[in-house]
């Protein structure tokens, strides 16, 4: 079924359809991750799982603070996490601000990183409060200086107060602007939406309006990445795509700090999304410190025991 | 590597020391039988025998008796309840601290997954010693009048589901009030409660306050009834607490009963799915579903019944079965071959009688005692998959259309022991709440436990409560 039979862009469309979603309960979804937290990962399964993650991080710097320098040191980094060990994979995503796009993407392409994508958070980050002038501005600006993926933020102030059909539309205007030459992912900012049935909502909006990833967060707010809202978002994707047909991606960020939590949400997105959505393609963690946790663990390992943090980079 | 098979993960069975031999807990001191038999006790996950058990026969029973009667007179109901509260605060103390060490033990000894009896019976069996701890010295507030009394000499006789958990729901409230007890555990699973008279010694409870005597149903006849107990406290089948009710009709003992049960899930078509299906999995499932609370009718209103199983049979094809001590197995054993019996020929009677029957591809163990998950369909009323209690992984799935006709099937059984409603309409649940005659009612949850809720059922499902202040009253006569 096309996405479009399921809702047109009209408000109440639009509320009619989210209002036929089944409610989340929050103590079940709460008990459900907390059991799923208890899985254990051991030896082959959790090589395996650290070069995934790897393979997933968006590796991420969104301070007012970024330098170039900084920005090429992460696009090194990116590219060859370890470079003592190449075995490592390269990152998912170097993911910065607009005015770092270009700089970004020559790093990249100079230090054999041209497969990997430049995310650039866009549409007035981290709050979405400008009009849509700006935000198409935002967009185009970032894909003209080679970001492939755009992260967007979407207007929770519409979306808290009932205004879907202007939210819906600002993620159609973004969406048509990326068309085939940038991947959109739409930041829901669930702290900022509080309940979990507003994370479901907002999940389908996001969909329905053509996001090809939903994001939790914007790293700005806490809570951010909290397991149950994870939860409810692999629930929407994996229901999403029976529904439609099409296999929406998912990415939570902030909070992500530790190999443990990346290996929790591997967990999470095994046994909800399923194993297909185990892929860089269909799933990313946004993430900074997290990578050298991954390369931590991975030589531990390796090695079988643990080396100190001077054997892995800063950024 | 292509996906993410989660590599074994065991826990170590080393952490306890399991002795080849053990004897009968009476008088604080672990005795050899009276007439020297033993019997056997083994991993249901792998059939190897862990120990030789004590068989205790008359003789031995009428020793145990004897030492909680003088331990009650003597010692235990003179104790200020302060004074006993210290004891069970110790008690429950050390079996945090050894928590792995029983969690372990349970595992091997009964064949449920590490996962919980790490993270539910152990923990919860601490629960109820902290929670009656706290009660010892207030018994006047117990509702059984100013100074309540306590009865005196407690046979309980406890089930080889829940072993350690159970031994905890009887013992705990039994001492808190002042009684003092003979224990006999399920024939199958006596090894979680010999440790448990370890504990006893290194908390340094008084002698002969409790007793624990091994054995099977013959063991637990001499025990409800010798005429030196006052009270008899059962959990169990409904077959045998109808015998012991009759055996004890007559006599000045009163009894407890924690019998069976065919608990139904009652899912509304407004209710949280993915919650719910969440809900029916732990309700059916946990502990291979041999829980006499368990959820094991499933209710499902028609409109959303396609839907629900949908999901519900991708979930059920997530279960991990096998390996009880892999700290990510779901599913793990049976407890008995006889257990394993029960199970085949009522989830055979299912196909007989024209259900259909499914369950995901699991491959289970060569040696040991094991079913897959499995859930039935097109059940009806009538079918002995809707009526008897099948202590086992298998569900049996009706459907409804009005509420009333949900009430009218929940309520059309012998038993009364649990229900789950799953609605997002808090009118609707406690609507149903208020007409469901069963014990004990979760709504948008399922198998929750706490020691402050009392615990029990209707009609067939036994006499009386077990935890929380009403629990009390089960131990405690009234001054007036």
């Amino acid at each position: 079924m096309n996405s479009t039979l399921l809702a047109d862009k009209s408000e109440a469309s639009l509320k009619r359809f989210l209002s036929t979603l089944s409610p989340v309960d929050q103590v079940g979804a709460t008990s459900r991750v907390e059991a799923l937290a208890t899985r254990s990962i051991k030896t082959s399964s959790k090589n395996w799982a650290i070069d995934l993650a790897i393979r997933m991080v968006d590796l991420t710097t969104l301070e007012g603070a970024d330098t170039p320098e900084k920005v090429r040191a992460l696009c090194a980094k990116g590219v060859y996490p370890d470079p003592t060990d190449l075995t490592v994979p390269s990152v998912g995503a170097i993911c910065v601000y607009n005015d770092m796009v270009k700089i970004a993407r020559t790093a990249l392409d100079a230090g054999g990183g041209k497969d990997i994508p430049v995310a650039a958070v866009a549409t007035a980050f981290p709050s979405g409060r400008a009009s849509i002038e700006v935000k198409i501005q935002d967009t185009k600006d970032a894909i003209a200086n080679g970001a492939s993926e755009i992260d967007m933020v979407i207007d929770r102030g519409a979306f808290l107060s009932g205004k879907l059909g202007l939210v819906f539309e600002q993620i159609e205007i973004i969406k048509g602007l990326c068309g085939d030459n940038a991947h959109l992912k739409v930041i829901l900012e669930t702290g900022e939406l509080v309940t979990l049935d507003n994370v479901r909502r907002a999940s389908y909006l996001a969909m329905l309006a053509g996001a090809d990833f939903i994001k939790t967060s914007t790293g700005k707010v806490a809570p951010a990445a909290t397991a149950p809202v994870v939860y409810v978002m692999l629930e929407a994707v994996r229901d999403f795509y029976k529904m439609t047909g099409t296999k929406i991606g998912v990415k939570p960020a902030g909070g992500i700090r530790t190999t443990k939590d990346a290996i929790k949400q591997l967990v999470l997105v095994n046994e909800v999304a399923g194993p297909e959505w185990l892929d860089p393609s269909l799933f990313r963690i946004g993430a900074s410190a997290l990578l050298n946790d991954l390369l931590m663990q991975r030589m531990k390992m390796r090695d079988g025991h643990y080396a100190s943090p001077n054997y892995v980079t800063l950024d | 590597m292509n996906t993410f098979e989660y590599a074994p993960a065991p826990e170590s069975a080393a952490l306890v020391d399991i002795k080849s031999q053990y004897g009968l807990f009476i008088n604080g001191k672990f005795v050899a039988p009276k007439a020297g038999k033993t019997f056997t006790t083994i991993n249901p996950a792998n059939e190897e025998v862990l120990a030789k058990i004590a068989y205790a026969e008359l003789a031995d029973v009428n020793l145990a008796v004897t030492a909680a009667r003088n331990a009650f007179t003597k010692t235990w109901s003179k104790m200020p309840g302060a004074e006993r509260g210290k004891y069970l605060f110790r008690i429950a103390r050390i079996l945090q601290e050894r928590s792995r060490e029983f969690a372990v033990l349970e595992t091997l000894d009964n064949g449920k997954p590490i996962r919980e009896t790490r993270d539910t019976d152990i923990p919860l069996a601490a629960a109820h010693f902290f929670y009656h701890a706290g009660w010892a010295d207030k018994l006047s507030y117990a509702g059984q009048g100013d100074n309540p009394k306590p009865y005196g000499v407690a046979a309980q006789i406890i089930p080889w589901n829940f072993p350690m958990l159970m031994l905890a729901w009887k013992i705990a409230p039994a001492l808190a009030t002042g009684n003092t007890v003979v224990l006999k555990p399920a024939e199958t699973t006596p090894l979680t409660a010999l440790l448990f008279a370890e504990v006893c010694q290194q908390a340094g409870l008084p002698a002969g306050v409790v007793n624990i005597v091994t054995g099977d149903g013959a063991t637990g006849s001499h025990l409800v009834n010798h005429p030196g107990v006052d009270k008899v406290a059962f959990t169990g089948s409904t077959g045998v607490g109808k015998a012991i009710a009759k055996a004890i009709a007559g006599t000045k003992k009163s009894a407890t009963l924690e019998l069976g049960g065919k608990g139904a899930n009652i899912v509304y078509d407004d209710a949280p799915i993915d919650e719910a299906v969440e809900g029916i999995v732990s309700g059916i499932f946990f502990n291979q579903g041999q829980v006499c609370c368990a959820g094991s009718r499933l209710l499902v209103q028609e409109n959303i019944e396609d839907e629900l199983l949908e999901k519900l049979k991708k979930r059920i094809s997530l279960i991990r079965v096998g390996n009880p001590m892999d700290k990510n197995t779901d599913l793990g054993a049976i407890n008995s071959s006889a257990q394993l019996a029960r199970i085949k020929e009522l989830a055979d009677s299912g196909d007989i009688e024209g259900a259909q029957r499914w369950s995901p591809n699991c491959v289970l163990p060569s040696s040991g005692f094991w079913y897959p998950p499995t859930i039935f369909t097109g059940v009806s009323q009538s079918h002995r998959i809707a009526r008897e209690e099948i202590f086992g992984p298998v569900l049996s799935v009706l459907t409804f259309r009005t509420p009333g006709e949900a009430i009218e099937k929940a309520n059309n059984s012998p038993y009364g022991l649990s229900a789950g409603i799953w609605s997002d309409k808090g009118s609707r649940i406690l609507w149903t709440a208020k007409k469901l005659r069963a014990g004990v009612i979760w709504a948008n949850t399922f198998n929750k436990f706490d020691p402050a809720s009392p615990f029990g059922g209707y009609k067939e499902s036994g006499w009386g409560r077990e935890g929380g202040r009403h629990g009390l009253a089960g131990y405690l006569k009234g001054d007036n």
